[in-house]
């Protein structure tokens, strides 16, 4: 395809152009993806995702069955319910809401139902606070859900969108959550292109297909869900005769997702002009970068503004923005970084006793290639501390100092950005 | 070019209102914007903060304003040196103010002629004209007056699409109002 007459089946002038936060654009994009059941319970700063879709519950705009539960754990369980049942379900929380869902988080992937849930990365208590870290989603890390990390509010909406469908590949059938950064995102305002609602519908195929299933009393497959018709049975107990293949079961199909999200992405491209790097990565000036930032989320922009500068300096210094943590794309990760010679990984949650959860990704990812490069991790931006441009300008000239001497003592391989002393 | 607003009032204001109503002002006049607040502890009268860019470019930065273009400051008591901390130079202060003008140089330790100083009779405006006390339509006139940021029509539009009816056209009235009684010291 040559680039120059490529045009999206909608371009910019069949779109429309609306103004909105981060919550409010994925509150529009569930409304346009046709959800059966929502299941919520408020929590600042995923509130206004709540409140939109009640709105448009209220004023007849969707079909959605809302059930404004009395926790997060019957949020999720309630989607779990719905989900069995062979309808498309989406939640959405945060912080200690999402602390609360662990339990039931793990059920939703171990059955293999598609929900999608939208958090709004907040820290967890305590001290108590309201503003975005990403320590609820490292809680996460291990629940078997697919994980994208989104960089603005455009973002937000498109990648809402393609968790659908990535969440309901046949060859995937696991949850999708989607990242936004609390108040970083949510509650900021940008404009953005949404597109028709029709258009959502047809990327979607429409309402949520199911997948078939052998089951030993019928004849012929039928569809995995709850249906008194074809009655099967989900969540089984299974010991040690079985539990272990249904995990390495869960383990293929959160491989095979990687390509789906490739996938999906350049299909969104093709339908919309927008794509995220390939999709589970979004590299920036890395061709010949000597220093990389690896960083997830919103702040993704304001270190991509600053390099720019550098770069116009002579700087040989690059970003690559980690758009899939789970599942995380190691291969990837290692061919883009191993011609590096200085690697920052940013991470926006402590591992006490640890490494950051990212870091500890990267240099696995590297550990297998024969040159690599010096990595550093950066513990950054706790309980919403601020990642100012000026920040980031001290962090590459740190950088670039290191890269000069050549070499990092063992006590500087873990840092802070941005504590007081 | 880039326009970075920084907003200064306390919660109940309507701060980060008139943040957005600005954003989008400005994105129906083609450019490209952010809006967002810096929330502390959610109670009314606490000092609060919001930040508006308005940009000819996609904006691709997402941390808090530390030194922005212009300060617009809904409420004289908060006026102090702090409060213009990190203000370009050349710099815009817009505040809701009446009365003796030197108090507002003092207040904010600076000389004339460091900045360019509009004040916004937004506080008697909006109790006159809306009887209530949030000053936030108000300022938006005195940052019409500017002349470039934004065009009257485009604000009209936003608050029309923010607030129903009679409210939009008192707020409307009331923006017009504050543009023509905002002065330059």
């Amino acid at each position: 395809m040559n680039i120059l007459e490529f045009k999206p089946k909608y371009p910019r002038e069949k779109q429309i152009m609306m103004l909105l936060n981060g919550d409010e654009a994925v509150a529009y994009a569930t409304k346009q993806s046709y959800v059966d059941v929502v299941a919520a319970y408020p929590i600042t700063p995923q509130t206004i995702i709540v409140e939109r879709f009640s709105e448009f519950v209220a004023n007849g705009e969707v079909h959605t069955e809302f059930i404004p539960v009395e926790s997060e754990h019957s949020a999720m369980s309630a989607c779990i319910g719905a989900a069995a049942t062979g309808a498309r379900a989406f939640t959405s929380t945060c912080s200690q809401g999402l602390a609360l869902m662990v339990e039931t988080l793990y059920i939703a992937s171990g059955l293999r139902l598609p929900i999608v849930m939208a958090v709004t990365n907040r820290a967890l208590s305590a001290p108590i606070n309201i503003h975005g870290d990403h320590s609820d989603a490292y809680l996460m890390r291990d629940s078997g859900w697919v994980m994208l990390f989104v960089e603005n509010v455009q973002e937000a909406y498109d990648t809402t969108i393609q968790a659908f469908r990535i969440a309901e590949h046949p060859e995937v059938q696991l949850p999708v959550s989607v990242h936004l950064d609390g108040f970083f995102l949510s509650h900021t305002m940008e404009n953005l292109y949404v597109l028709p609602d029709e258009a959502v519908y047809e990327f979607l195929g429409g309402p949520r297909k199911l997948v078939k299933v052998k089951v030993d009393y019928f004849d012929e497959e039928v569809d995995y869900a709850l249906n008194p018709a074809k009655p099967l049975s989900m969540g089984m107990l299974a010991f040690y005769d079985y539990y272990f293949e249904i995990k390495t079961q869960q383990v293929e199909a959160m491989k095979r997702a990687e390509k789906v999200i490739v996938e999906v992405n350049e299909e969104w491209y093709k339908l919309t002009g927008r794509r995220y790097g390939d999709g589970l990565v979004d590299p920036y000036a890395m061709d010949d970068a000597d220093i990389v930032i690896v960083v997830m989320g919103s702040s993704a922009s304001t270190v991509r503004s600053v390099v720019k500068k550098f770069r116009e300096k002579g700087v040989k210094v690059g970003v690559l923005r980690v758009r899939s943590f789970r599942p995380f794309p190691h291969k990837t990760i290692a061919r883009l970084l191993k011609e590096a010679k200085l690697v920052a990984v940013l991470d926006r949650a402590a591992s006490p006793g640890s490494m950051g959860a990212l870091y500890l990704d990267v240099i696995s990812s590297l550990y297998m290639e024969k040159e690599k490069p010096i990595v550093i991790n950066y513990i950054y931006g706790l309980g919403g501390r601020d990642l100012s441009p000026l920040l980031v300008f001290k962090l590459i000239e740190e950088l670039a100092e290191d890269l000069k001497r050549g070499f990092v003592p063992e006590e500087k391989v873990v840092r802070y950005l941005g504590v007081r002393e | 070019m880039l326009v970075e607003i920084r907003w200064h009032g306390r919660g109940g204001q309507g701060v980060w209102t008139a943040s957005n109503l600005v954003a989008a002002a400005a994105a129906y006049g083609g450019k490209y914007v952010q809006s967002f607040p810096a929330f502390g502890p959610e109670r009314s009268g606490a000092p609060v903060l919001s930040f508006t860019r308005v940009s000819d470019e996609p904006i691709e930065v997402h941390s808090m304003i530390y030194e922005p273009d212009i300060i617009v400051i809904l409420d004289y008591t908060l006026l102090s040196p702090k409060i213009v901390e990190g203000l370009k130079s050349g710099g815009v202060i817009v505040s809701n103010y009446t009365g003796d003008v030197d108090f507002v140089f003092e207040r904010l330790g600076i000389k004339r002629g460091d900045y360019r100083v509009l004040l916004v009779p937004a506080s008697k405006l909006t109790l006159e004209i809306l009887r209530i006390r949030a000053t936030n339509t108000a300022m938006i006139g005195g940052l019409l007056k500017l002349g470039y940021l934004v065009r009257l029509e485009n604000v009209e539009r936003a608050i029309k699409e923010r607030f129903s009816e009679p409210l939009a056209e008192k707020n409307i009235t009331l923006v017009k109002r504050a543009m023509e009684e905002t002065i330059e010291v």
